[in-house]
Parts: structure tokens; C-alpha cells; sequence
């Protein structure tokens, strides 16, 4: 009896009022901490991204020296990206400033959020030659597989991405086939147990390239000189 | 043999009786988050195939367990007993939040060999159970005391973990190579299924230990 009356008025004392100040208060506090930690780690964040990207890039196009980063309007093509724009793509050049291949990121849902993928374009031979994950949540152990297992990485020795007759769309669209199905070139043999992240990056590269690849071999001179020099100092 | 330990016993014992060195040091030892709560096992068992990633992962926690015990424990009477747990939460995940900008801050490779793990933090079990169990009922200086000595008894044992399998698994430890070139490394210790070993090798060694001491007490 005693018992219930002192546990009784514990739990009706506290007003709505009191519970949701409390929980609105601590909200706030929550989010000035994190908008204060969020705005004084962003330029060190922006500076680290922006040289792992340049690592990305010089691994994706083997053989490269320079890089410089396009922009793409329509009307235009391409043209070396200003402060302000978002990169199209990043040529490559190498010691002599002839184009040796192209950088394009792509993104798409993976089993755990977006995968954020850097890719090597060759154009050239017209093939894919390797790619580097920037950003993924994947689960550990399974679909991070993507950065490491070697099979799957040896699709991206030469994946073919070779425009169509007619020249306005490629040929065949890159697509994840199940392990051990591979029989195109175009075509990426996917993991075992990481089923959803292969076929994601597979779509990724398929949307991605068919959108870009025609663009690029269209405008192609645009990208095929180094015009690194008034680049390089901006 | 059973009088060094009887010593040591001793010289633990005085130094536990003041009541703030015992705060700090139940953690390290008496009640190892790891080896003797068996809390928190997901980071535990993931990330500690290399012990720079076990270091790292175990300082965040630790970093995220103090935070929150601090702030858990000054504002313990102005949350309502009703919300504590939703306010607890609250307050763990924005410090996740926080470590995981500095994170980033500190080195993009290392945010990505850490990777989905930092955010799971917010539901490590440690650390709402060192808020609920301690720094809502205690002072703001003997929360802090609480986290610290949690929070270093994670990193240790996570680096337990961590050294061994660094160790047998890629024969190196921090990233040096230990062991001369033709060492055939035990690739499954740096898998998921090495995790579990290591810690039943670990929990084994200390509860002979901890049955021995025992031993040792009720003899004497």
C-alpha cells in the first residue's frame, strides 16, 4: 500500500511540458555540438578528400602524371573546371601531356547506403581499366569484398565499354552476371556473398558509362591535349 | 608462488579503498568491460584484426564514454526518469557523430578501415550501461573517474585482441613486420572466425587466473 503510493506520484509528477522541454532542450545542445564539430573539421575534411581523390585518380589511369578535371555543358563539351563547379570528369596525362585515360565517379545504392566509386575510362581501347571505392558502408567482411577480392577485381583489367556502330550509345551495356557466368567481355563476373554490392557497382559503371562514354568519344579532342599550364597555376 | 600474489593482493586492496581510485580502477580490472562484463562485442570481434585498428576504435569509444558520461551526469536531474533512456541515446549518438568528423579529420584511411563501425558505437552497450548503471547516479568527477578506467580497460583488451591476431595473422604488430619473411601467416586470425577465438583464448587465460586467486583467498 505504502509502496504504491510513493511509486505513484514519481510517474505523474513530471508534466508533458517538462518532458518535452527536456528531450527539446537536450536536442539542441545535441545539434549545436555537432554543427560546431561539423564546421571546424570541414576544411581539413574537404583537403583530405580532395587528396585522396588525386591518389584515386593516379591509380585508376595507370601511367598518368598530371591531372586536371573537366567540366561538361552541353552546348560547350568540356572545358577545365572552375572553383566553383562540380567536376564532370579527370583526364590524365602523362609525362609528355598526351591524354593516357579518364577518371569518372559514379554512385549507386549498395546494400548499406550509396557506394561512391572512382573509375578508370581508357579511351583508346574503349575499356574500363580499374576502379577504387571513395566512399561505401558496406557491411565488413562481406560487402566491402568489392575493394578486395582479386576475381572480382580482374573484371576491371579491360571491361569493355566499345561504342556501338551507329556511335551514339555503346555497344553492350556493363552489367554483374552470377559468379562464374562471365562469358562477355562486357559483362563483370559478381561475388558470392556480396551479391548486392557487386551488382551495384555493376549497375553503377553500366548507367555511368552509358551516359559518358558517347559524350567523351564525341568531344574527345577537347580532352586529348594537356592544357595544364594556365590549369595548373589557378 | 602464493606470497607475491598475497602481496600484490594487498597492495591492490589499499589502493582500492579510497573510493575514487576503485572508481577508476574496477574498469581496468575487477569489471573489464570485455573480459569480465562481456559488453560491447560487435567492435570487439570486427575491427580487431590489426591492433592500430583495435587502438584507434578502442580511444573512440573511450573518447564517446566519457563524453557522454560527463554530460549524462550533469544533467542527471534535469532529464525526467521517463525519457532517460531516449536522452541517453541522444547524447551517445551525437558524440559518435562528433568522433566520427574527427575521425575523418585525422585520416581519410583510417575512417575507411574503421568504417561502419564508428557509428556503431551509439549502440554499444558499454556505453548506455555505464549511463544508466553509473554517471546518472553519481557525481560528474566520479563519472569521469568511471569512464576513464571503462574506457582504458576497453582499449586494453581490445589491444589484447587486436596484438594477437596483428601478430599470428599478418605477422607484424602496429604495421612492423615481427616475424623473418618465410613466416606462413594464420590468415583465419585476421578473419571474422579469429575474433572468436582470440577471445575465448583471452576469457580462458583470466577466468584460470581469476579461479586460482579465488583459490588462493578462500585457502588462506
Amino acid at each position: 500500500m505504502n509502496k504504491a503510493i510513493t511509486d505513484q506520484p514519481a510517474g505523474q509528477q513530471t508534466s508533458s511540458v517538462k518532458l518535452l522541454s527536456a528531450m527539446v532542450g537536450l536536442g539542441m545542445l545535441c545539434a549545436l555540438l555537432i554543427a560546431v564539430t561539423y564546421e571546424g573539421t570541414r576544411p581539413r575534411i574537404a583537403f583530405l578528400r580532395a587528396e585522396a581523390l588525386e591518389q584515386a585518380i593516379f591509380q585508376v589511369i595507370p601511367g598518368a602524371e598530371k591531372t586536371t578535371a573537366f567540366s561538361y555543358e552541353e552546348e560547350v563539351g568540356f572545358r577545365p573546371k572552375a572553383d566553383e563547379e562540380t567536376a564532370a570528369l579527370y583526364a590524365g596525362y602523362n609525362e609528355a601531356g598526351e591524354l593516357v585515360g579518364l577518371a569518372l565517379e559514379a554512385a549507386g545504392q549498395g546494400y548499406a547506403g550509396v557506394i561512391k566509386i572512382l573509375y578508370g575510362y581508357d579511351p583508346q581501347q574503349e575499356v574500363v581499366i580499374g576502379f577504387q571505392v571513395l566512399e561505401t558502408k558496406e557491411t565488413p567482411g562481406l560487402g566491402d569484398k568489392i575493394e578486395k577480392d582479386p576475381n572480382f577485381l580482374a573484371n576491371f583489367e579491360a571491361l569493355d565499354v566499345q561504342m556501338a556502330a551507329r556511335g551514339d550509345s555503346l555497344a553492350n551495356e556493363v552489367i554483374t552476371v552470377k559468379n562464374g557466368e562471365k562469358q562477355s567481355p562486357w559483362q563483370i563476373d559478381g561475388i558470392t556473398g556480396a551479391t548486392i554490392s557487386s551488382r551495384a557497382i555493376g549497375d553503377m559503371l553500366g548507367e555511368s558509362t552509358s551516359k559518358w562514354v558517347p559524350i567523351i568519344q564525341q568531344h574527345l579532342n577537347q580532352l586529348s591535349k594537356d592544357v595544364l599550364p594556365q590549369a595548373e597555376g589557378s | 608462488m602464493d606470497k607475491p600474489a598475497n602481496n600484490e593482493n594487498n597492495f591492490w586492496q589499499n589502493l582500492a579503498n579510497s573510493p575514487s581510485t576503485n572508481d577508476f580502477l574496477k574498469g581496468l580490472w575487477k569489471d573489464n568491460p570485455v573480459f569480465v562484463q562481456v559488453l560491447g562485442m560487435c567492435p570487439v570481434l570486427a575491427v580487431t584484426n590489426t591492433a592500430a585498428n583495435a587502438l584507434a576504435m578502442g580511444l573512440a569509444t573511450a573518447f564517446v564514454l566519457l563524453m557522454s558520461n560527463v554530460l549524462v551526469a550533469a544533467l542527471k536531474d534535469f532529464i525526467p526518469k521517463q525519457v532517460r533512456i531516449a536522452s541517453y541515446i541522444l547524447i551517445i549518438a551525437t558524440f559518435v557523430t562528433i568522433t566520427d568528423y574527427a575521425i575523418q579529420a585525422i585520416s581519410v584511411s583510417l575512417h575507411k578501415s574503421l568504417g561502419a563501425f564508428i557509428s556503431l558505437i551509439v549502440v554499444n552497450c558499454l556505453i548506455l550501461s555505464r549511463a544508466e548503471a553509473f554517471a546518472s547516479k553519481n557525481t560528474v568527477g566520479r563519472s569521469i573517474l568511471d569512464a576513464l578506467g571503462m574506457g582504458l580497460g576497453f582499449v586494453v583488451a581490445l589491444l589484447c585482441l587486436g596484438g594477437v591476431r596483428e601478430l599470428l595473422g599478418s605477422g607484424s604488430l602496429f604495421g612492423w613486420m615481427l616475424f623473418p619473411e618465410n613466416f606462413q601467416s594464420w590468415i583465419v586470425m585476421i578473419l571474422p572466425a579469429g575474433g572468436f577465438f582470440t577471445l575465448a583464448l583471452w576469457l580462458f587465460l583470466i577466468n584460470i587466473w581469476q579461479e586460482r586467486k579465488q583459490k588462493t583467498i578462500n585457502h588462506g
